[in-house]
C-alpha cells in the first residue's frame, strides 16, 4: 500500500495549534487531532482516508472537498439526544471527546456487506427503481420495499429528544454581505462608506475565504480590511453564520453556530437569524468542479483546492506523492504548495499549452508538467495507488503511468449562485470561463421593483482574486469527460454525483431514454439529489446531458436552486416554540378548578376543556356515563366559557345578520334567543349557535368554541369588503364573559337557591328567552337555551366572576348531587337528542338541507350567504346523503366514520358506498348504542338495514331510524 | 415573505402578520344570478402571472382588510389601497404603467374615479 505516514507535516497549518492535542473517537477507536483541526483534517492526519460509503453501491469513499460541498465524508456525531447524522467532516471543528460514527455501512466501514451492490451495478443503472422492481408484482410489497426501506436514507435519525436550546433573532439591515472573503470584505467597505448599516456573514470561523491560502500577501490584506471594518460603527461582522436561504422582499435566513457540539458552554446551541435586508451582496465565492475520469471516486482523489487547504490550513498531507490533474491555471497553486511542503508532485494538464505565471512557476520549480494529457483510469481500490495516463483528446489508450497516493483534480470553478437564484435571480452562461454566473440584467427584485441582490467576486464569475491581489490566469478549457472520446467502459466508471453514485453513463442513459429536461434527468438519475444537493456534480452533470442531447449547455439550463444552501436542523427552525411554548394555551376562569377536580383534558382550538372528571379510579368512559346520568336525573354544570360571543351592533345590524344567517334574525324580538345557521357563500354549513337579541340595535351571536375568531373574521370580511356602507360594528367578546350551563331537572331549583333579581320561573323565563339581573350578587345574563335537551340555563357573567359563580352553584347544589360534566357528556347528550355538531355532522361539504335543518332556512329572505349556491343542481339533488339515526342490530357501537356499502363496485373496483356514520356513542340514558349517519335517500328509508363492513372482515348492521333518540316531544326542556 | 404596507394603520407588515384573502374586486353574484355567472364569481380566478390585485387582512394588527396590487412574477408591489373601492385607484394604475406601459385594466376607467 502506497499510503504511508507521516501525514501531519512538520511545518505549517495556519489554523492549528500544535501545543494542544485533542482526543476523539472514531468508530470506537481512540485518536488524537490538534486544536483547530476539522474532523476531516484530524482523520487524514491519522492516516484515515476512508471516511464513508457511497449511498447506492457502498463504494469506499474519502473526502473530496474542504468545505460545505463535501459529498462523502459524513458522520454521525454525538450520543443520545445530541446524536446528529450526516455531519460534514470538512466543516465540523474537532472538539475534545467527540464521538464520530461512520454511516451507510454494515458491519463496519472497512468490511461493508453492502459493497456487494457495487458488483451488482449493472442491474442498478439510472432509474433502476422504476425498472428493476416492477415484476413480479407481489415482490414489491413483500421483498423489494422492506429491503429498500431498510437501506434507504443516509445516517440514522436520533431517537431521543434534543436537549439543547436553540433561539431565533431578528435583524433589519441596509446591506447584508454574505461571505467573508476578500470580495465580501471589500463590498462591506464600499457599503459602509455609503453610511447605512452593514452586516457581514461568514459561514466559517475564519475570515478571508480562499485569499490567505491562495495569495502570498493574502492574510495581511484580509487583516487590514478587518481592522478597518471593525473600526466602523455601522458594520457588524458575524462569523460561523451560514446564510441558508433568500426569500421574498429581502428576507434572509441565516444559521449562526454558537455552541455546536459543545453543550457545556451553557448558551443556545444555534441561533436562526431572520433578517430583512435592504440589499444583499452575495460574495459566496465559487466551488471547484471535479473532473470526470474513470475511477475518480477512489479515496485519495480530491479536489485540488482541498489538497492545498489541508496542507496550508492544517499542515496535513493527504499523501506523499501528488498528481495534479487540471484544465486550468489555478490548480498549479496546489502543485506549488505541495512542492513547498516537500511532497513529490507532477502535473497533468489537459490543455495544449499553459504559459501563465503559475504554470511557469511550476516548471521553474522543476515540477514535471505533462500537456495535452489526461487520466485514463485511477489505480487502486480502497486507496489511490497510481494513475494511467492517456491523450486528453483520445479514447483512453494508455500512454504511461505515475505511481501516486493522491490525485488533486480541478475541472474549473463554478460560482456559488444559490442565494442569487433562490428568489428569482437569473443566470447567464459564460462561455470563455465555462460557468453559469449571475445575470446582472435580471436580479431578484424587491418590493419596489428594483434589484435587491448583487453578486461580487468569484460568486459573480470573477475568479481572479478581487481587489489589488489580482493575477493573470489563462483561460480554462472545459473538460466534461476525460479523455474526450472515452469508451463506455471508462464512462461507466466516471462519477458525477459521488454520494448518490451517478456516473457519466447514467446521465447518457437518461438522455437516450428520452429525458431531455434537466429537471427530469435529475429525478430519474438522482443526480444532485443527495444531502450535498449537487454542489460538486451539478454543472458536470448538465454538461454531460447537453453533450448527449447534442445541444449547447445554456439550452439545457440548470435545475432549480432551492433553499436551504446547507441543511438546517429542525430544532433551529422551531427554536423556543417547543413544548409548552409551542402555542398559547387559552384557559377559562374556571380552569384551575377543573384541574383541582381531576379534569381529563381535551384540546379544542387553543383551549383546554374538561373532557370529563374521572373520580375514584373511574376510567373516562365510566366518568362520562356517570356525568350524563347525573344531568338527566338531577343537575350538572358545564363550563361553556369557550363558546364564541360576538356582539353585532348598529342601525344595519339586523339586515347584516339576515345575510350572515340562513334564518331571519332581524325579526327576533328583544329578549328572545334563536338557533341560527351560518353558511359559506358556497352554500356549506360552517357554524351554528344561538343568537340573542339584546336591544333594538344589538345582537349577541354565539359561535362554536373553535369558530369564534374565524366567524368574527368572516363577519368583518363582508362588512369591510362588500357592504362597507352598512352601519354595523362587531366586537369579539368571547373572553369578556364566563359562561356556565346548568342543566337537568333540578337546574331551576339550584339556581333559585342563590339570591338574585331574576325571575327564573317557566312563565317569566320560558324556553328561548333571556333575562338580565344579578345572581349571587354577580351581574349576569341568563339564557334559557339547551344543548342537552334538559331544563337548562346558560349564565354569562364577567370573566372575573366566573369562578365565583361556579363555586356558588356547586355549594348550592351539593345536596342535590350537582355534578360538573365535560365535553364528552355534552356530545353524547346532544346526540341522544339528535342535535348536530359542527365538525361531526359537517365536514365542509354538507348543507343544512342535508341535516334536516330546512326549518332554519328562511323562505322569506331574498338573499343570504349561501342561498344562491344552495340552488345549484348538485345542491338540490335528491340523492344527496341525508341525516338519519342508526340503531345497532347487535348492541355493538358502529364506529364513527364507518361507511355503509351499496351494491356493485366503482370504476376502481371498490364497493360502492351509500352513507357514513357521523357520530356514534353508547347512550347511558338509553343503555344502548346510538348513532347518526348521512345516508342516500336516508329520510325515505326508515326501518331499512344497511351494512358496515369492518377492516376485520365482519359486517356490522344498522337500522335507519329518526335521529332523535330521547324525549322526542321535548317535554324535559321545561323541567 | 412579502412586506405590504397596511393603508389603514401605516404599518409595514410582514406576511406573517397578514391573512390572505385571494383575488380582489370580485363582484358578488346573488340569488338573481345565473348558474354561469355564479360559477364565475365563486370559482373562476385569474391566477395571473404578472399584475394582480388581491385581498389581505392585517389580521395581527389593526384587523382591517385592504387590497394590494402586486406582480406575482417579479414580487414588485405597486401599492396597497382601501378595500372599499370597486377598482384600483389612479395612483395604482399609474404605478403599474410605470413598469408596464401597455397594461390595460379590465374595467372602464372614468375621470375622477380615484376616490381614496
Amino acid at each position: 500500500m502506497s499510503h504511508t505516514p507521516p501525514f501531519r507535516l512538520a511545518r505549517g497549518g495556519r489554523l492549528i495549534d500544535r501545543a494542544f492535542q485533542v482526543p476523539f473517537r472514531f468508530d470506537g477507536r481512540h485518536l488524537r487531532g490538534l486544536q483547530g483541526d476539522s474532523l476531516a483534517s484530524a482523520l487524514l492526519a491519522n492516516g484515515q482516508m476512508l471516511m464513508g460509503r457511497s449511498f447506492k453501491y457502498h463504494r469506499p469513499r474519502g473526502p473530496i472537498a474542504s468545505g460545505a460541498e463535501e459529498p462523502n465524508a459524513l458522520f454521525g456525531l454525538g450520543q443520545g439526544g445530541r446524536f446528529e447524522p450526516n455531519q460534514r467532516a470538512t466543516t465540523t471543528a474537532l472538539l475534545p471527546g467527540m464521538m464520530l460514527r461512520s454511516q451507510n455501512c454494515w458491519p463496519s466501514l472497512d468490511a461493508d456487506i453492502g459493497a456487494v451492490n457495487s458488483w451488482l451495478s449493472p442491474i442498478f443503472p439510472a432509474g433502476f427503481y422504476y425498472k428493476t422492481f416492477i415484476h413480479p408484482r407481489p415482490f414489491w410489497k413483500h421483498v423489494f420495499e422492506p429491503i429498500i426501506r431498510h437501506s434507504a436514507g443516509l445516517g440514522r435519525a436520533p431517537t431521543d429528544p434534543d436537549p439543547d436550546r436553540y433561539e431565533q433573532a431578528y435583524a433589519h439591515v441596509d446591506t447584508v454581505v454574505v461571505g467573508g472573503g476578500i470580495a465580501g470584505l471589500l463590498a462591506a467597505q464600499r457599503a459602509a462608506d455609503q453610511g447605512g448599516s452593514v452586516l457581514v456573514l461568514e459561514q466559517t470561523a475564519i475570515w478571508g475565504g480562499r485569499t490567505p491560502v491562495d495569495h502570498p500577501g493574502g492574510q495581511a490584506r484580509i487583516d487590514d480590511l478587518l481592522a478597518d471594518l471593525r473600526g466602523r460603527g455601522n458594520v457588524t461582522l458575524r462569523r460561523n453564520t451560514m446564510a441558508t436561504g433568500l426569500y421574498d422582499h429581502g428576507y434572509l435566513l441565516a444559521r449562526e453556530a454558537l455552541a455546536d457540539h459543545d453543550p457545556n458552554q451553557g448558551i443556545p446551541r444555534q441561533r436562526l437569524w431572520r433578517i430583512r435586508a435592504g440589499h444583499v451582496v452575495t460574495a459566496t465565492g465559487a466551488l471547484e468542479r471535479p473532473l470526470a475520469f474513470a475511477c475518480n471516486d477512489v479515496p485519495g482523489v480530491m479536489l485540488a483546492s482541498a489538497v492545498r487547504d489541508m496542507i496550508v490550513d492544517y499542515g496535513v498531507a493527504p499523501g506523499q506523492r501528488v498528481v495534479v490533474v487540471t484544465n486550468n491555471d489555478d490548480a498549479y497553486r496546489t502543485a506549488l504548495i505541495a512542492a513547498d511542503a516537500g511532497l513529490e508532485v507532477s502535473v497533468i494538464d489537459a490543455r495544449r499549452t499553459a504559459d501563465g505565471d503559475l504554470p511557469q512557476a511550476a516548471r521553474a520549480r522543476n515540477i514535471p508538467v505533462l500537456m495535452n494529457t489526461g487520466i485514463a483510469k485511477v489505480k487502486g481500490g480502497r486507496h489511490v495507488e497510481g494513475v494511467v495516463l492517456c491523450d486528453a483528446e483520445g479514447e483512453g489508450k494508455a500512454t504511461g503511468g505515475i505511481d501516486c497516493d493522491v490525485v488533486a483534480m480541478s475541472g474549473g470553478w463554478s460560482p456559488v449562485v444559490h442565494l442569487w437564484s433562490h428568489c428569482g435571480g437569473k443566470l447567464t452562461w459564460d462561455e470563455p470561463q465555462a460557468m453559469f454566473r449571475p445575470n446582472p440584467e435580471r436580479p431578484p427584485l424587491g418590493a419596489d421593483g428594483q434589484g435587491n441582490v448583487s453578486a461580487t467576486g468569484a460568486a459573480n464569475g470573477d475568479l481572479r482574486c478581487a481587489g489589488d491581489l489580482e493575477r493573470a490566469e489563462q483561460p480554462t478549457m472545459p473538460v466534461w469527460c476525460m479523455p474526450r472520446n472515452a469508451p463506455y467502459k471508462l464512462r461507466s466508471k466516471m462519477w458525477l454525483d459521488f454520494q448518490n453514485d451517478v456516473k457519466v453513463s447514467d446521465v447518457e442513459l437518461a438522455a437516450r431514454e428520452g429525458y431531455a429536461s434537466v429537471e427530469h434527468t435529475k429525478r430519474y438519475t438522482t443526480l444532485g439529489m443527495a444531502t450535498d444537493q449537487g454542489k460538486v456534480s451539478n454543472i458536470n452533470g448538465l454538461a454531460v446531458l447537453s453533450k448527449a442531447l447534442n445541444q449547447p449547455i445554456p439550452q439545457t439550463g440548470t435545475t432549480t436552486f432551492r433553499p436551504p444552501y446547507t441543511p438546517l436542523t429542525l430544532a433551529t427552525i422551531a427554536a423556543d416554540a417547543r413544548g409548552e411554548a409551542f402555542q398559547p394555551l387559552r384557559k377559562t376562569p374556571m380552569h384551575d378548578w377543573h384541574a383541582r377536580n381531576g379534569a381529563s383534558w381535551e384540546p379544542v382550538g387553543h383551549w383546554r376543556r374538561p373532557y370529563c372528571y374521572p373520580k375514584g379510579g373511574e376510567d373516562r368512559h365510566a366518568a362520562v356515563n356517570r356525568e350524563i346520568l347525573a344531568v338527566r336525573r338531577g343537575v350538572g354544570t358545564l363550563d361553556a366559557s369557550t363558546l364564541g360571543k360576538i356582539l353585532v351592533k348598529g342601525p344595519d345590524a339586523g339586515r347584516f345578520l339576515d345575510m350572515m344567517y340562513t334564518n331571519m334574525m332581524s325579526t327576533l324580538p328583544v329578549g328572545k334567543c334563536r338557533y341560527g345557521l351560518m353558511c359559506s357563500e358556497n352554500g356549506f354549513l360552517m357554524d351554528d349557535g344561538v343568537v340573542v337579541r339584546l336591544t333594538e340595535d344589538s345582537w349577541l351571536c354565539h359561535t362554536t368554541t373553535g369558530g369564534a375568531d374565524r366567524i368574527h373574521g368572516h363577519m368583518e370580511d363582508w362588512l369591510q369588503c362588500e357592504w362597507w356602507d352598512w352601519q354595523v360594528y362587531t366586537a369579539n367578546l368571547t373572553e369578556q364573559y364566563a359562561q356556565i350551563a346548568i342543566a337537568g331537572p333540578k337546574a331551576r331549583e339550584v339556581l333559585e337557591r342563590l339570591p338574585g333579581s331574576i325571575d327564573l320561573s317557566q312563565d317569566a323565563l320560558p324556553f328561548m328567552t333571556w333575562a338580565e339581573g344579578d345572581i349571587a350578587g354577580i351581574p349576569a345574563r341568563v339564557y334559557r337555551i339547551s344543548f342537552s335537551g334538559e331544563l337548562s340555563y346558560e349564565i354569562a357573567v364577567p370573566t372575573s366572576r366566573g369562578l365565583e359563580l361556579w363555586e356558588r352553584l356547586h355549594e348550592a347544589g351539593r345536596d342535590l348531587g350537582i355534578t360538573p360534566y365535560g365535553t364528552e357528556a355534552m356530545h353524547v347528550m346532544r346526540a341522544e337528542k339528535g342535535f348536530i355538531m359542527i365538525g361531526d355532522e359537517t365536514d365542509g361539504t354538507i348543507i343544512p338541507q342535508d341535516l334536516g335543518l330546512g326549518w332554519a332556512i328562511s323562505k322569506k329572505k331574498t338573499d343570504y350567504l349561501g342561498k344562491r349556491a344552495q340552488s345549484r343542481s348538485h345542491m338540490k339533488d335528491r340523492s344527496r346523503w341525508q341525516l338519519v339515526g342508526l340503531e345497532s342490530l347487535d348492541g355493538r357501537v358502529i364506529p364513527d366514520g364507518a361507511y355503509a356499502v351499496d351494491e356493485g363496485v366503482n370504476p376502481n373496483g371498490q364497493r360502492k358506498t351509500q352513507g357514513r356514520v357521523t357520530s356514534s356513542y353508547h347512550s347511558p340514558t338509553l343503555d344502548r348504542p346510538i348513532a347518526m349517519a348521512l345516508v342516500r335517500h336516508g329520510t325515505e328509508r326508515m326501518g331499512q338495514v344497511i351494512e358496515f363492513p369492518m377492516p376485520s372482515g365482519e359486517v356490522l348492521k344498522g337500522r335507519i331510524c329518526d335521529p332523535v333518540f330521547y324525549d322526542k316531544e321535548g317535554a324535559r326542556l321545561n323541567g | 415573505m412579502l412586506i405590504l404596507t397596511c393603508p389603514y394603520c401605516g404599518v409595514k407588515a410582514e406576511e406573517t402578520e397578514l391573512q390572505p384573502g385571494g383575488e380582489a374586486h370580485l363582484k358578488r353574484v346573488g340569488p338573481a344570478g345565473s348558474d354561469d355567472e355564479f360559477e364565475d364569481y365563486m370559482f373562476a380566478r385569474k391566477n395571473a402571472k404578472g399584475v394582480h390585485f388581491e385581498r389581505w387582512r392585517h389580521a395581527y394588527g389593526c384587523g382591517k382588510w385592504f387590497l394590494a396590487a402586486r406582480d406575482t412574477a417579479t414580487l414588485q408591489v405597486y401599492g396597497t389601497y382601501s378595500a372599499q373601492t370597486p377598482h384600483p385607484p389612479a395612483r395604482i394604475v399609474a404605478a403599474i404603467r410605470d413598469v408596464h406601459p401597455d397594461w390595460q385594466p379590465d374595467w372602464t376607467e372614468t375621470a375622477g374615479a380615484d376616490a381614496e
